[in-house]
């Protein structure tokens, strides 16, 4: 019989199971993992420095690129910086939409990570149950801002514009037949609000239907329950934050703690894990689906109770209407300088923070008083959450590497930036 | 400023004293810069000491502060000149004895006061270099890498210091004001050698918007408040 001895793996860059462009260097012994080195960068885009060159504005849409799974929270923690540099507030109805998007974001997140955990350790059924509700978020996004996905939905000083009147519906077409068409309208007869509270409405039944077929599934917990442990201590230790911190039982939750937007005005609860395990973690950002869900019914009632401006009235940071402009020469002006030049931020320092759907998301920014950002720094759950890695595999098998990243809810776009 | 913030300020000042030094800030954060040789001790004692407990270190980053408040645009002269010759190309030059250039900053978290710190270090030396807190926190790691991949700030304790973000075998700090935004290489496919070559860029440098800095009075008077505060 031959002598077995350690040996190296290559695991990714283009590997289904990774995530995007991971690159694992594994030393192997037999099945069990001894050492991993994650290879990251290879979606290095310099957002940061790219950040630097422009205007303020023009670098929202850079943000929805980073998390490209939760796009408005990214820019939600972006404009807030602005916002706190320039010490302006937007409008209290701003605020909710802002809440109720970023609940949205946190739901099509967690749909696209329950689906892809499931399907890297073997429960396929489950991934094309969470794309069929995320279909109808990423209509809501484009609803709103036209885009489905790369929204720039958010701007300092507010959102871009009110929520609309009428939700699209499809239309006739050869392919769809008039029983079809009667069932995809059903729910887009109203505004994009009704829409959004008919999806409130079935969406705790999907989150049924999903933890029917994963949370007592034999399968399910032989692959996750106690897989990837970690303590409370060394979940702190390791810059944990989000549902990785709380999957590790420590209650923390910057909505609750740290409250910004209006989450001070709606009620929620914070699911807390106890073993610190992938189960836990699982357990955990179901739990957030549905308080997402309930936090979503809370902003539609008051969104239909206060109508009102939705962005500044400051033309220094807000453009001015298209209709002023034709009119009015101030207007004029100040449209031509906010779209070319932008607006100087006052010099100083500031770090945003936001309860991410992956942790705490973070934007560092410096100026020095000019148009463009001296200097950005994005602080991205997730890149600290994948350097804990190693030592959260060590020991483990190689299939159970898949169910840890997995559990991690890696995105390349943040950890790379 | 807030009520704990400056209940943390007064416990920060009376046990560091001259160690660290708070900058004033129009934003109700905590800034302090301190010198690079106390930064271990400071950071010993802000995670294990009672009124801070800072468990959490949440971001270390990297800042270059080379041209920092430097304007691109001639405000005054560049209207008789028009557009394309009011702005300065040039990208701000390394000055040999800038001392403060390179800085690190550090973002703390406590879990269980719920409080945040921000400390900033400069790095005096050529190259910048300073002492890791990976034995601190433990978050560190990677944080401190890509520090020293994109701004070249050399962490001395450090286990494992190696390039991160770029790619494999690249030259220079991309993240350093002086690196130029387009690169200096580029890659392409030479069908002659039959493999991928790397070639200076092509590309000229240019600047879409001009960098302004323009006085708004109404920003200079909170800054006094805030000065004055701190």
């Amino acid at each position: 019989m031959p002598e077995l001895q350690n040996f190296t793996m290559n695991f990714g860059p283009q590997h289904p199971a990774a995530h995007g462009v991971l690159r694992l260097i594994l030393e192997m012994d037999g099945e069990v993992i001894t050492k991993a080195d994650p290879h990251i960068g290879l979606l290095h885009r310099a957002t940061e420095k790219l950040a630097e060159s422009k205007p303020y504005n023009q670098s929202i849409g850079y943000m929805d690129r980073l998390d490209y799974v939760s796009m408005m929270c990214n820019e939600h923690a972006y404009v807030m910086a602005i916002e706190k540099l320039l010490g302006i507030t937007p409008p209290i109805r701003a605020q909710y939409i802002r809440v109720m998007y970023d609940e949205l974001t946190r739901i099509t997140n967690h749909l696209l990570w329950l689906g892809a955990h499931g399907l890297d350790i073997g429960a396929m059924t489950v991934f094309l149950y969470c794309f069929r509700e995320r279909e109808d978020i990423m209509d809501m996004y484009e609803a709103v801002s036209g885009a489905r996905m790369h929204a720039t939905y958010y701007r300092p000083g507010g959102v871009y514009r009110d929520l609309p009147q009428h939700m699209p519906d499809y239309k006739a077409s050869r392919f769809r037949s008039k029983s079809d068409m009667r069932r995809m309208n059903k729910a887009r007869q109203g505004t994009l609000l009704d829409f959004i509270e008919d999806f409130t409405g079935r969406f705790p039944k999907c989150i049924d239907e999903y933890e029917v077929l994963l949370t007592d599934n034999r399968i399910w917990k032989q692959r996750t329950v106690g897989i990837g442990v970690v303590s409370r201590e060394r979940a702190l230790q390791l810059g944990f934050s989000g549902p990785m911190l709380r999957g590790s039982g420590v209650e923390w939750d910057l909505r609750k703690k740290q409250p910004y937007a209006v989450y001070d005005e709606v009620e929620f609860d914070i699911p807390v894990g106890v073993n610190g395990d992938c189960y836990d973690r699982y357990l955990v950002r179901i739990e957030e689906m549905r308080q997402s869900t309930n936090i979503v019914k809370q902003c539609i009632a008051w969104l239909r109770k206060n109508p009102g401006p939705v962005w500044l009235d400051d033309h220094k940071i807000t453009p001015p209407l298209r209709e002023q402009m034709k009119s009015d020469m101030e207007s004029l002006i100040h449209h031509f300088k906010y779209m070319t030049e932008g607006y100087c931020v006052p010099a100083g320092e500031v770090y945003a923070a936001i309860e991410h759907p992956k942790g705490e998301f973070g934007v560092y920014m410096i100026s020095d008083g000019a148009n463009k950002p001296f200097r950005v720094k994005i602080r991205a759950a997730g890149f600290a959450h994948l350097s804990a890695l190693d030592e959260m595999v060590r020991g483990h098998m190689l299939a159970d590497l898949v169910a840890i990243i997995g559990s991690q809810d890696i995105v390349f776009g943040e950890v790379d930036r | 400023m807030n009520l704990a913030a400056d209940k943390l300020a007064g416990s920060v000042e009376s046990r560091f004293g001259d160690a660290v030094k708070r900058v004033p800030s129009t934003v109700e954060q905590l800034t302090y810069e301190l010198t690079a040789t106390k930064l271990q001790d400071v950071c010993h004692a802000l995670r294990d000491e009672e009124p801070f407990r800072f468990e959490q270190l949440m971001d270390v980053c990297g800042v270059d502060y080379l041209g920092y408040g430097e304007n691109e645009w001639r405000t005054r002269s560049a209207t008789v000149t028009g557009f394309s010759r009011g702005v300065d190309r040039h990208s701000p030059q390394a000055d040999e004895h800038a001392q403060r250039r390179f800085a690190v900053v550090y973002h703390l978290l406590s879990i269980c006061h719920n409080q945040r710190l921000r400390l900033r270090v400069f790095c005096a030396d050529e190259p910048p270099m300073l002492d890791s807190v990976t034995a601190i926190w433990a978050s560190a790691n990677w944080f401190e890498r890509e520090a020293f991949d994109l701004y070249g700030i050399l962490f001395s304790g450090h286990p494992d210091l190696r390039r991160i973000l770029t790619d494999y075998g690249f030259i220079g700090n991309p993240f350093r004001k002086d690196f130029p935004l387009s690169g200096n290489v580029e890659v392409r496919y030479d069908p002659e050698k039959q493999r991928v070559i790397y070639e200076p860029v092509s590309i000229e440098p240019r600047v879409l918007v001009p960098r302004v800095i323009r006085e708004d009075p109404r920003y200079q008077e909170a800054f006094k408040e805030a000065s004055k505060n701190a």
